[in-house]
């Protein structure tokens, strides 16, 4: 085990699959010689070199065109879109173009590419830098979703997603690439469509996702200390493929069930949760399925502000504490 | 009265002749039969003729090798044809059956044969330019000798990807050749009305560095030979070529158009003075090719074109269990376990 920052695992995934798969090459603004603008991606350029690592004008539609272009043809491209905000000048491509043409061409057209995004918020950017878009990439078919809460994930499902045959949005949290973890030396690779229970209890569920986790983990530490309260916290990692059985398995278990969500409320992921949960797991459950989700507003740039849009470790504690009392 | 001269072959052989020709009536037939069936009911959704504008699909696929990529508009059906695409494919497909290129998943929109090349027809404006840049960053990061060809029209001029794409494609040198079917009108509006420019693609050439590239659509000898050298200049690594072929289109802008929009006698002249068929077929004359050699092409072509609709006719609607298959890599839709 090596001690990473969750940006330094991008790169080193990215390394690992460049350096086995020649097919594999990375293109975005500032990820070659800058190394990224939240330097996830030092050390690529100067390793690879500007054949593999390639720095692109500021032109989205561009970049998502290229990459899949290039995947139809044979290669395994990874393109970053700086901030998941953006995805919305190209989001022609993620969601009429990479997304269908395997469909509407029965089979014959391949996309076996890797979107990388920096996601969610806490960073005072305001509201066009903050966004947590991921379900809107969860609403289309023919593409899967991705979203690492540690460095260890970020290597194993980043290789995952280079080496997956379909097209991949991977959403890196801007507010969890400082944070260290243990992460696996050598070769890594993990599976995509597997959620992950990261902390056991019997009295409650939490499902949640990316910077959400952490929270979730730390209030439902606090509710044990405090109130006696054991609460299983489930790490979803990839919102497509969903792991439904290790959910349901959980919520079977504890028989509550709450989900923590960082995109604003309406048809988030937490809704298509709890309404699948609601179908099949009715009569296991002990009360309502609750959402603790950011309210419906643009995300404002002030901290004060930013910091109660966003659920907290207090709001996910107070508001399961209400509900459980 | 004066007989005229028999012109004698130039860099243009009798056999490509007569293979440009060929190309460029089959497109003419297979139109014709695609706006038949629709009044007969039987193409379904909606379709965009290239009638009137078959040159420039001739005229490009005929200079092209076999593994080179062609991405297409909406109004694709005559480039798809003309790599080479089966017709009871190209018509299936139209009329949504389970012979289809795309075995009905697809429509007319979004012909597909990539084993003849045809790298898929995109129904969203410009979304093919950058992917056709994308193939072409493949084939210069792979070694591979193929070209990129995108074909689009007037319209597509005034989005943002267009700009985009050229703008890549100059940037990294690519083997990508941009072909603007000028055919006056952006659906149903006429371009100059709504552009900036005179020349929609060859007055925005150098914006981007390119040479300012504008020819006659409607004459595929012209196309062919404009379009040989912009393969040979993406081959020997001197990047992308931007042309805008003139050229008129005969039918609405899709089969719900029934072109109100044209001043009075346009049509009739474009028709009557400068349709690419007719044209051609008078150049092969020139050139002292037999007229029952034209007529044999013409035959075996209808002959096809009939063979090929009565297959799609009887071909059945596809199967209602592959309304969930490719969606994901591994064939199925899953999107949970």
């Amino acid at each position: 085990m090596a001690q990473l920052t969750y940006r330094e695992a991008v790169a080193a995934a990215i390394a690992q699959e460049m350096e086995r798969d020649e097919t594999v090459a990375f293109i975005g603004e500032d990820v070659a010689r800058a190394g990224g603008v939240f330097k996830a991606t030092v050390g690529l350029f100067d390793k690879f070199g500007p054949r593999r690592v390639i720095d692109t004008p500021i032109s989205e539609q561009a970049i998502l065109g290229a990459a899949m272009g290039a995947a139809m043809t044979g290669m395994r491209p990874i393109a970053e879109i700086m901030f998941s905000d953006f995805l919305a000048v190209c989001w022609d491509f993620v969601a009429n173009e990479m997304s269908k043409s395997r469909y509407m061409s029965d089979g014959q057209l391949k996309c076996p590419l890797v979107v990388r995004t920096g996601n969610g918020g806490g960073s005072r950017f305001g509201a066009q830098h903050s966004q947590s878009i991921e379900n809107w990439a969860m609403a289309i078919p023919g593409i899967k979703v991705v979203a690492p809460s540690t460095p260890a994930d970020v290597k194993g499902l980043l290789a995952a997603s280079i080496r997956d045959n379909d097209p991949v949005i991977f959403f890196e949290h801007k507010s969890l690439y400082a944070v260290k973890g243990e992460v696996p030396e050598g070769e890594y690779v993990d599976t995509l469509g597997t959620a992950k229970v990261v902390r056991e209890g019997k009295d409650a569920t939490i499902i949640a996702l990316a910077l959400m986790v952490p929270r979730a983990i730390a209030a439902a530490d606090k509710l044990m200390q405090e109130h006696g309260i054991d609460i299983e916290v489930v790490d979803l990692r990839t919102l497509v493929p969903l792991d439904m059985k290790t959910i349901s398995k959980s919520v079977s278990k504890t028989g509550r069930l709450f989900t923590v969500e960082e995109n604003p409320r309406l048809c988030g992921w937490g809704a298509e949760i709890v309404s699948i949960v609601v179908d099949e797991l009715f009569w296991d459950l002990d009360g309502p399925a609750v959402r603790i989700t950011t309210p419906h507003i643009p995300l404002p740039a002030a901290d004060n502000l930013e910091d109660i849009a966003i659920p907290s470790v207090d709001r996910i504690y107070n508001k399961i504490l209400e509900v459980l009392k | 009265m004066a007989t005229k001269q028999t012109l004698q072959n130039d860099d243009i052989n009798e056999k490509k002749r007569l293979e440009l020709y060929n190309t460029q009536y089959l497109i003419r037939v297979a139109e014709q039969r695609a706006y038949d069936l629709f009044l007969e009911n039987l193409v379904k959704g909606t379709s965009h003729l290239s009638l009137g504008q078959e040159a420039i699909a001739s005229g490009f696929a005929n200079a092209m090798q076999e593994n080179d990529k062609s991405f297409c508009t909406y109004r694709g059906h005559a480039h798809t044809l003309a790599r080479g695409a089966s017709v009871v494919g190209v018509l299936g497909e139209l009329m949504q059956r389970d012979c289809g290129l795309m075995r009905g998943k697809g429509g007319s929109m979004h012909l597909t044969d990539t084993s003849k090349g045809v790298m898929g027809s995109y129904a969203i404006i410009g979304a093919h330019l950058p992917m056709a840049v994308g193939s072409a960053w493949r084939a210069q990061y792979l070694g591979h000798d193929d070209v990129a060809t995108v074909f689009f029209g007037d319209g597509t001029t005034n989005i943002g990807a267009f700009h985009e794409a050229l703008n890549y494609a100059v940037v990294y040198k690519l083997p990508v050749v941009f072909v603007c079917e000028n055919n006056n009108y952006m659906e149903y509006t006429h371009i100059e009305s709504i552009t900036a420019v005179k020349n929609p693609a060859a007055d925005r050439a150098s914006a981007y560095g390119l040479e300012s590239i504008i020819i006659d659509g409607n004459d595929a000898d012209e196309v062919y030979r404009t379009a040989q050298k912009a393969y040979e200049k993406a081959r020997a690594g001197e990047g992308p070529s931007l042309i805008e072929c003139k050229t008129y289109r005969q039918s609405g802008h899709s089969r719900a158009d029934p072109g109100a929009y044209r001043p009075k006698g346009e049509l009739e002249h474009w028709k009557k003075n400068n349709d690419p068929i007719t044209r051609y077929r008078e150049r092969l004359i020139e050139f002292g090719i037999k007229q029952n050699v034209i007529n044999d092409i013409e035959d075996n072509v209808k002959d096809l074109v009939d063979q090929a609709t009565e297959k799609a006719k009887n071909s059945p609607v596809p199967p209602e269990d592959i309304l969930t298959t490719n969606v994901y890599a591994n064939g199925g839709w899953a999107w949970r376990n």
